[in-house]
C-alpha cells in the first residue's frame, strides 16, 4: 500500500541554476497526483528529489526535508533504500537493452539478490499483468529482448518492472510524452487502475492527462510552486491567476 | 492476487470511476517482496569498496609510469654517475687506428650518439615517406572514395597497423632488403651518389633506408587513420561553402578541409613519429647494428631501441647494462614527451569529445 | 577566392581569361586525384606484398609437425614451434590476468566515476601516452621490477611486461564503450534501487561487455605479437617449458631468432609462425571491426 509523502522547504540546483525552490506541499497516500507547468519549470527535478536520483548528477543538489511515510529520506536513509521503495518511470522508455522481457521485469529483484525461482515467476507474471502487457508477451518473455518492444509496450515493460518490486510510492515523469496516443491512453488507463495500491506522482506537461487521471493538481513555474489543490479546482477554479494563464493556454 | 482487472483495450479518453474497481481489496500489510527488500542493507559499504577499487585501477596507471622512470633511473645510476651528460655526445679517437670510436663494451666507451643519430635519421627518412603517402591516402578516403571501397581500405589499413613489429622484420629481412639491394641501391648509387647520401659500400642492403622504408609503412597506418579521423571531423558546411564559391574538388580540399585539419595532422604526424622512435624489432632486423654515424643513407647502423634489444641479453658489465637502461629512460623521456604533445594537438582538434560523449 | 577568376577586367576578352584559369583549375584537380589515388595504391601495395608472400611461404611450411613438435637443432630438417605456441598461451594467459582487470577496472573509474574530473582527465592522457612507450621500454622496466629481484629470466616477467602494455588499451577501449552505453540505462538501474556496483557490472558493463572484450581481444592480439619486451624477460627457451619461474619460449620470439638465423629450415619455421600469429591477429580485428560497425548496443532508444 502507498503512503503519504509530505515536502518541507525543498530547495534544489543544478550548478548555479536554484531549479527549485522552497516547495512545501503534501501528497496524499494512495492517489494519484499531477504536476502540471512548462518545460523546465522544474516539476521533473522534483520528482527526482523524492528518490534522491538527482544527486545522482554530479552538479545536482538539495536542501531541505522529505518525508515519505515518515521516514526522512535525505536524513535517516541511505539513496538505494529509498529507490527500493519509490519505483520510478522515465520520459523514455528504457528497457535494459541485453536482457528478456522477464529479466527486465525481474531486474529489481534479481540485481537486489532475490533469486525464488517460483516466486520470481509469479511476481513477474503478477507484474506484467498490472501493467497490461502480459498477454501481449506472454509467449515469449525469455526469448524476447526487453528492446524489441514498440515504444508504448516497452513503457508498460518499464512500470512493470517498477511494480515488481512492490514500491510504496510510483514517480512517474512525463511517462507518455514519446508515445502514440493510443499507448497514452494505456498508460492513462493504467494510472488509474493503479493509484488506489499506490501513491503516484505524475508528471506531464499535458493538462487534459492530468485532469483524467488526478486528483491533486500543482502547478510549477520557474523553480515555484505556484498552486496546489484539487484536480477540480485547479482546472475550474484557481486562485492563483499564473495558474489561470497558464491553463487557458495563455503561456506555455 | 489482484490481477487481470485492467481492461487490455479500453477506449482512448474513457475513465471507469473508482467505484468500479475491484481492486481495492485488502492487500496484505507487507508483501513478502517488501518485506525482502527491506531486509536488504543499503550496500553502502559495498559501493564505497567498489568504487576504489575502481579509482585504484584508475591510478595504476600512474603507478606504472612511476615505477618506470623510478627503476629505469635507479638501474642506470652507474652510466649516468660516470658519464653524465656527456654520454650523449662524447666519442673517443682510438690511439691506434685513429678513428673515431663511440661505443666499446670491451674497453668501456660508452656514448648513445651513434644511437640517437640512427633513430633521428631512420625516424625522419620514415617520415619523409610516410607523410604525402598517408595525407593522400585520407584524402581519397574521405573526400573521393565510393562508399563501397572505404570500408574495405579502411580495414586493409586498420590491418597493417595490427601486423606485429617482428612479421615487418621478417619480410624486410627476406623481401625488402635483397629489393633494395639489387635494385634500388644502384639506382640511387648512380643517379644520386654525387649528393653523399647514398655512396656504395655497403653490400647487404641494411642501413638506414632499408629501416625508414621499413618504418614508413609502419608508421603509415597510424597517421593515416588519425589524418582521415580529423578531416572527418571538419563540419560539412566548411566543404560547401567552398564549393558554393565555384570551387573545384581539389581547391575544397585545400581551403575547406585541409585548412581546417592542420592542427590535428600535425597532431597526427607527431604521434607516427612517436612511434618510429621507438619502434624496436623491424628495425633491429634491417637496420644493421653497428654503432657508427655515416652520412650515407645506405650504411650500415643502429638505433636506441635496437642496441637495447640487441645487446641487452649478452651485456655483461654492469657498466653496458646501465648504459643500455640509461639509453632505454632517454628513449622513454623522449617519446614520452612527444606522446604527449601529439595528444595535445588532437585534443586542441576534438577537444573533450571523449569525455563528454553521451 | 581569388577575385580575378572572374572576368571584371575589360581589357581582355573575358571568356578567354575565364577559360585558361579553369583549364588550369581543371587540370590541377584531376592531377592531385591522380595523386591521391597514387598514394592509396603505393600504400596498399606493401600490404598486399606482405599478406601474398606471407601466405606462400608460411602455407608452404606448415603442417601438422609445426603444432606438435619442438625445434630440431639446425642443419635437421622438420620440427616446430609447439613449445613455442605453448609458451605463448602461457605468457599471454599471465598478461591477461594482470592487464584485462585492472584495464577494465580503469576504464570502469574513467567513465563512471570519474567523468569530466580533473583526475580523470590526467589519468585519460597518461594512458594515452603510456600507449605510445616503446614496448622495449616496457621490457626494460618489468626486467629491471621481477627479473633483477628473482635474479633469472622468466614467464612470469614476461607476462608481467606485457600485461603493463595491455592496460592503457583495454582502459580506453572500455571507457569507450561504456560511454556508448545511454544515460537512461543508468538511471533505470539505479531508480530500482539496485545497489551502484551491482548497476555498474550488471547492466552497465553488461551491456557493454561486445565491445569491451572485442577491445580485451584487440589489446591480446597485439601484445600476442610483441617481441621486444620478452627479449629479456621471457628470454626464450628450445624446450618443453610450462614453468612460470623458468625461461620461456615465445611464437615473436622464436620467430625473430629464426629469421636472423642463418639456416633455411629454421627460416621455413619463422614464416609458417608469422602466418600463425598473422592469422590470429586479422581473425581479432576483423572481429573487432564487425561488432563496433554492427553497434555495440542493439535497439537501446
Amino acid at each position: 500500500m502507498g503512503v503519504g509523502i509530505e515536502v518541507i522547504n525543498l530547495n534544489a540546483w543544478y550548478g548555479n541554476n536554484h531549479t527549485l525552490q522552497d516547495i512545501n506541499l503534501h501528497i496524499p497516500a494512495n492517489h494519484a497526483t499531477a504536476l502540471i507547468g512548462p518545460s523546465g519549470c522544474g516539476k521533473s527535478t522534483f520528482v527526482r528529489c523524492l528518490n534522491r536520483m538527482h544527486e545522482t548528477n554530479p552538479i545536482g543538489r538539495v536542501t531541505g526535508t522529505v518525508r515519505i511515510g515518515g521516514l526522512d529520506i535525505y536524513q535517516d536513509a541511505n539513496p538505494v533504500e529509498i529507490r527500493r521503495r519509490v519505483g520510478m518511470v522515465f520520459q523514455r522508455p528504457n528497457p535494459f537493452p541485453t536482457m528478456s522481457i522477464y529479466d527486465n521485469v525481474a531486474a529489481g529483484l534479481k540485481l537486489n539478490g532475490y533469486s525464488n525461482r517460483r516466486s520470481l515467476d509469479e511476481i513477474v507474471e503478477r507484474s506484467l499483468r498490472r501493467s497490461a502487457l502480459w498477454d501481449e508477451v506472454k509467449d515469449d518473455l525469455k526469448k524476447k529482448s526487453g528492446a524489441s518492444l514498440s515504444g508504448g509496450q516497452q513503457q508498460r515493460l518499464c512500470i512493470a518492472r517498477a511494480l515488481a518490486v512492490d514500491p510504496e510510492v510510483l514517480l512517474m515523469d512525463e511517462p507518455a510524452s514519446a508515445l502514440d496516443p493510443v499507448s497514452t491512453s494505456k498508460i492513462e488507463d493504467l494510472v488509474f487502475q493503479l493509484k488506489s495500491q499506490y501513491t503516484i506522482v505524475i508528471v506531464t506537461h499535458n493538462m487534459q492527462q492530468a485532469a483524467r487521471v488526478a486528483e491533486k493538481t500543482g502547478f510549477f513555474l520557474n523553480g515555484r510552486m505556484v498552486e496546489f489543490d484539487s484536480t477540480h479546482k485547479i482546472f475550474t477554479n484557481p486562485s492563483d491567476k499564473r495558474t489561470e494563464d497558464y491553463i487557458t493556454g495563455r503561456f506555455g | 492476487m489482484l490481477n487481470s482487472e485492467v481492461e487490455s483495450e479500453p477506449r482512448a479518453g474513457l475513465k471507469p470511476s473508482p467505484g468500479q474497481n475491484p481492486e481495492t481489496a485488502a492487500a496484505p500489510e507487507v508483501s513478502p517482496v517488501r518485506g525482502f527488500l527491506l531486509s536488504r542493507g543499503n550496500s553502502a559499504i559495498a559501493d564505497a569498496g567498489f568504487r576504489w577499487l575502481m579509482v585504484f585501477s584508475g591510478l595504476s596507471i600512474f603507478g606504472i609510469v612511476g615505477l618506470i622512470v623510478w627503476q629505469l633511473a635507479l638501474r642506470s645510476q652507474l652510466s649516468w654517475q660516470k658519464f653524465g651528460f656527456s654520454f650523449f655526445y662524447r666519442s673517443y679517437v682510438d690511439s691506434v687506428t685513429h678513428q673515431r670510436i663511440f661505443w666499446d663494451p670491451v674497453s668501456g666507451h660508452f656514448s648513445a650518439l651513434p644511437f640517437i643519430y640512427g633513430t633521428l635519421v631512420s625516424s625522419f627518412l620514415a617520415l619523409l615517406i610516410s607523410v604525402p603517402l598517408a595525407v593522400g591516402l585520407a584524402i581519397f578516403l574521405t573526400e573521393m572514395c565510393p562508399q563501397a571501397l572505404r570500408g574495405a581500405l579502411a580495414f586493409l589499413t586498420e590491418l597493417l597497423a595490427a601486423i606485429p613489429s617482428v612479421i615487418y622484420g621478417l619480410w624486410g629481412i627476406f623481401v625488402l632488403v635483397p629489393l633494395l639491394r639489387v635494385y634500388v641501391n644502384p639506382f640511387l648509387i648512380r643517379w644520386l651518389g654525387w649528393t653523399g647520401l647514398f655512396s656504395g659500400d655497403n653490400p647487404t642492403g641494411l642501413g638506414f633506408l632499408a629501416a625508414g622504408v621499413i618504418l614508413a609503412i609502419m608508421i603509415l597506418p597510424i597517421i593515416s587513420s588519425l589524418t582521415r579521423e580529423v578531416m572527418t571531423a571538419v563540419p560539412q558546411s566548411q566543404r560547401e561553402a567552398v564549393l558554393a564559391l565555384g570551387a573545384t574538388r581539389w581547391e575544397m580540399i585545400r581551403m575547406g578541409v585541409l585548412r581546417n585539419a592542420r592542427v590535428g595532422m600535425m597532431g597526427a604526424i607527431i604521434l607516427g613519429l612517436g612511434r618510429a622512435l621507438g619502434e624496436t624489432m623491424a628495425v633491429t632486423m634491417v637496420i644493421g647494428n653497428t654503432p657508427e654515424i655515416h652520412a650515407s643513407l645506405l650504411s650500415n647502423g643502429s638505433s636506441m631501441a635496437a642496441v637495447i634489444a640487441n645487446e641487452f641479453t649478452e651485456a655483461v658489465s654492469d657498466m653496458h647494462l646501465s648504459a643500455l637502461i640509461e639509453i632505454g629512460l632517454a628513449l622513454f623521456i623522449v617519446t614520452v614527451i612527444v606522446n604527449a604533445l601529439a595528444q595535445l594537438l588532437m585534443w586542441a582538434v576534438t577537444r573533450g569529445a571523449p569525455a563528454t560523449a553521451r | 577566392m581569388n577575385a580575378e577568376t572572374f572576368p571584371l577586367r575589360p581589357s581582355m576578352p573575358p571568356s578567354q581569361r575565364f577559360s585558361m584559369r579553369s583549364w588550369m583549375r581543371g587540370w590541377t584537380d584531376r592531377a592531385v586525384s591522380a595523386l591521391a589515388i597514387l598514394a592509396t595504391l603505393i600504400v596498399i601495395t606493401p600490404l598486399v606484398a606482405i599478406f601474398v608472400y606471407l601466405i606462400y611461404k608460411g602455407a608452404k611450411s606448415l603442417n601438422l609437425a609445426f603444432f606438435t613438435h619442438i625445434p630440431n637443432p639446425p642443419g635437421e630438417p622438420g620440427g616446430g614451434m609447439a613449445n613455442a605456441i605453448l609458451g605463448s598461451g602461457i605468457v599471454l594467459a599471465v598478461s591477461s590476468a594482470i592487464g584485462v582487470p585492472i584495464g577494465i577496472g580503469g576504464g570502469v573509474f574513467l567513465a563512471e566515476f570519474g567523468r569530466g574530473s580533473k583526475l580523470a582527465n590526467a589519468v585519460r592522457f597518461t594512458a594515452d601516452v603510456l600507449n605510445g612507450v616503446p614496448s622495449i621500454v616496457m621490457g626494460l622496466a618489468a626486467y629491471a621490477l621481477v627479473v633483477v629481484p628473482q635474479k633469472h629470466f622468466s614467464a612470469l616477467s614476461g607476462g608481467v611486461a606485457l600485461g603493463i602494455m595491455m592496460i592503457p588499451t583495454v582502459c580506453r577501449t572500455t571507457e569507450e564503450m561504456l560511454l556508448m552505453v545511454p544515460h537512461a540505462v543508468r538511471e533505470a538501474a539505479l531508480g530500482l534501487g539496485v545497489p551502484n556496483w551491482r548497476s555498474v557490472l550488471s547492466i552497465t558493463v553488461r551491456t557493454a561487455s561486445p565491445g569491451i572484450i572485442t577491445g580485451c581481444m584487440l589489446a591480446f592480439a597485439r601484445v600476442a605479437g610483441e617481441t621486444a619486451p620478452l627479449l629479456f624477460t621471457a628470454l626464450g627457451n628450445s624446450f618443453w617449458s610450462a614453468s612460470l619461474n623458468q625461461p620461456i619460449e615465445a611464437l615473436p620470439l622464436q620467430i625473430y631468432v629464426f629469421a636472423i638465423s642463418p639456416y633455411g629450415d629454421w627460416h621455413r619455421l619463422a614464416w609458417a609462425g608469422a602466418l600463425v600469429l598473422i592469422v590470429l591477429i586479422v581473425l581479432a580485428v576483423a572481429l573487432v571491426r564487425f561488432v563496433t560497425s554492427r553497434g555495440v548496443l542493439k535497439g537501446t532508444s
